[in-house]
């Protein structure tokens, strides 16, 4: 691991001594093509707000940017132990430093903490992991769905939606010429 | 002023003597903005909650476009994949290609040729110019001026037929593939490229003239539609909107994607006002120095693709043993500079030649959340104002 990434462990270990972060790279196969180091670190739900907050306070992390916010959904994954991995891209300018920080969440009530009072950004992207996901991010000021209509009861990115087949409109009358 | 407004509005109340005004009414009023509406670039659709001329509250509701693109990434192999990226920003299809090719490549471990990453550049600056070219003519044409508008699109058409010549498609190319490119340049290509950037560096200066530093223009945009520094990162907005607040940051200088640590070039900021050539009314984070920031980073542009065309050798345009491409049961994201800000691709391999999740983190999803942050407080003509200078393609905003 690079020095930058170590020394931002070595702060959060120091930190958080009963959490344990497991860091691991995105890429376990290590990278040919010339790319960064990406690291990820885990953290549980109950800790997440602790930890984020300390992420974007503490001088020496300071991730002031929330670059990205999504969802994994590992079912179809047989050997995972989780359902759903919560992905933050966190990014400090000042040092020029990512760090990634998934958060595990299982079926039937999957709920993160909300981070919208650290980054105002994570307002749409949680209301997308929301809509798409179905996982509830509590605190959230505007829990709504974004990209799917209010009405809308399913989650379509989770893996057991279906492509075809669901929420089509298959009611039409149809017009042939003869009909007319 | 936005604050200002906002703060002073119940002593405007007080002041107004309604016997001698008449009857002013100051009853608040939902106006519906959008989704089709000319200035909203797209299918964006803003409730504003107006008192009078004032917008108290600017909702934007976006995913009248959503066509789950991230799902169709899920059920398809990376090549299938690709016409598909070109839909999410289509005014700047390069990128979304270029993006979306990087980020397989990286997960696959796939090296791709030497000249295959110079036309890369090549052609992602050029789609960066012609979509700014478009942001800036559809934004001087919100603004009430005409006449820019028709020169820079004369000026765009120039860069579609350059792709066209090359990839046979003007707006969704599809041009940039998983482990290369899929065509050479034809035959004079790059003389023609040199004509077309001795011709349109020239130009850049007439847009100057004719919009940046027109009374009007600057009257409408200066000052308007404010975004500090702060909540510029705050808000994970990126881009020219996070480069108009004053903030140095720019992936091809920050973390050089593919071979943008052989070029040299500056990044253009947001400045505050008072100099020789920006108006004097302009804070740092308005409306004009967004607009500005797109400007002068079209001369850089050209500044990147003059040093490519020098340095671009020959050989290969397209990796090896692309067949039967698997993808490891890994993840990877990558993000790249795009025309609107940094576009992220997460992709993660289950081992299969589909990929598991594909995510993409398109730049004007961010940039357009702060429009009620910074829309409270302004006036009702300042909202177009507002959304043109963010710049957004909802193609890529809803996916």
């Amino acid at each position: 691991m690079e020095p930058s990434t170590l020394q931002v462990i070595a702060v959060l270990k120091q930190a958080f001594p009963d959490v344990d972060f497991a860091p691991a790279p995105l890429m376990h196969r290590g990278d040919a093509t010339g790319g960064v180091e990406q690291i990820y670190l885990r953290v549980a739900a109950d800790k997440l707000s602790a930890v984020t907050r300390f992420l974007h306070d503490d001088e020496r992390c300071d991730y002031a940017q929330l670059c990205d916010l999504t969802c994994v959904d590992y079912l179809e994954f047989p050997k995972a132990r989780n359902r759903f991995a919560v992905v933050y891209s966190l990014l400090s300018l000042t040092r020029n430093h990512r760090i990634w920080i998934k958060c595990f969440v299982n079926d039937p009530d999957p709920e993160v903490p909300s981070v919208t009072h650290i980054w105002k950004g994570a307002e749409w992207m949680e209301r997308e992991v929301w809509d798409m996901f179905g996982v509830r991010f509590t605190g959230h000021p505007d829990p709504r769905r974004i990209l799917t209509w209010e009405d809308f009861k399913a989650h379509p990115l989770r893996k057991d939606y279906p492509l075809r087949g669901r929420g089509e409109r298959e009611d039409y009358p149809v017009l042939t010429r003869d009909s007319r | 002023m936005a604050d200002t407004l906002l703060e002073s509005q119940p002593d405007l109340m007080l002041d107004i003597d309604k016997s001698e005004q008449g009857d002013v009414r100051t009853e608040e009023m939902l106006v519906n903005m959008g989704p089709q509406h000319p200035a909203t670039h797209g299918v964006l659709r803003v409730v504003l909650r107006t008192d009078g001329e004032l917008v108290l509250e600017a909702v934007p509701h976006i995913g009248y476009l959503h066509r789950c693109a991230e799902k169709i990434g899920e059920n398809l192999q990376p090549y299938q994949y690709i016409p598909y990226t070109d839909r999410m920003d289509y005014l700047a299809g390069m990128n979304n290609n270029q993006a979306f090719a990087i980020a397989i490549e990286r997960l696959a471990g796939i090296e791709v040729p030497e000249r295959a990453k110079y036309i890369r550049v090549i052609f992602a600056e050029l789609n960066r110019i012609a979509s700014h070219l478009v942001a800036l003519g559809t934004y001087g044409l919100d603004m009430g001026a005409f006449t820019p508008f028709l020169y820079m699109f004369r000026e765009r058409e120039m860069i579609l037929d350059l792709f066209e010549s090359t990839c046979g498609a003007r707006l969704t190319y599809s041009y940039i593939n998983v482990g290369g490119v899929h065509d050479d340049f034809p035959d004079r290509f790059l003389d023609v490229l040199e004509e077309f950037l001795d011709y349109f560096e020239p130009k850049i200066e007439e847009y100057n003239q004719l919009l940046s530093y027109n009374h009007i223009f600057v009257k409408r945009t200066a000052n308007v539609g404010v975004i500090s520094p702060d909540d510029a990162v705050r808000w994970a907005l990126t881009g020219p909107v996070l480069r108009g607040s004053g903030i140095n940051w720019d992936l091809r200088k920050s973390t050089p994607y593919e071979i943008y640590d052989r070029f040299d070039f500056d990044i253009p900021i947001g400045l505050p006002g008072g100099s020789e050539r920006i108006p004097r009314s302009v804070v740092v984070g308005d409306c004009w120095n967004r607009y500005f920031v797109r400007l002068v980073e079209m001369e850089q542009s050209c500044r990147i693709i003059r040093q490519a065309m020098k340095q671009i050798p020959e050989g290969k345009i397209l990796a090896n043993k692309l067949k039967n491409l698997k993808l490891p049961n890994d993840e990877v994201y990558v993000e790249i500079e795009n025309p609107r800000g940094q576009l992220g691709f997460y992709i993660r391999g289950d081992g299969s030649a589909i990929p598991s999740r594909v995510k993409a983190r398109g730049p004007s999803f961010c940039n357009i959340s702060v429009l009620n942050h910074i829309g409270k407080g302004c006036l009702l003509a300042d909202i177009p104002a507002i959304v043109g200078s963010i710049d957004i393609v909802m193609g890529e905003c809803d996916r």
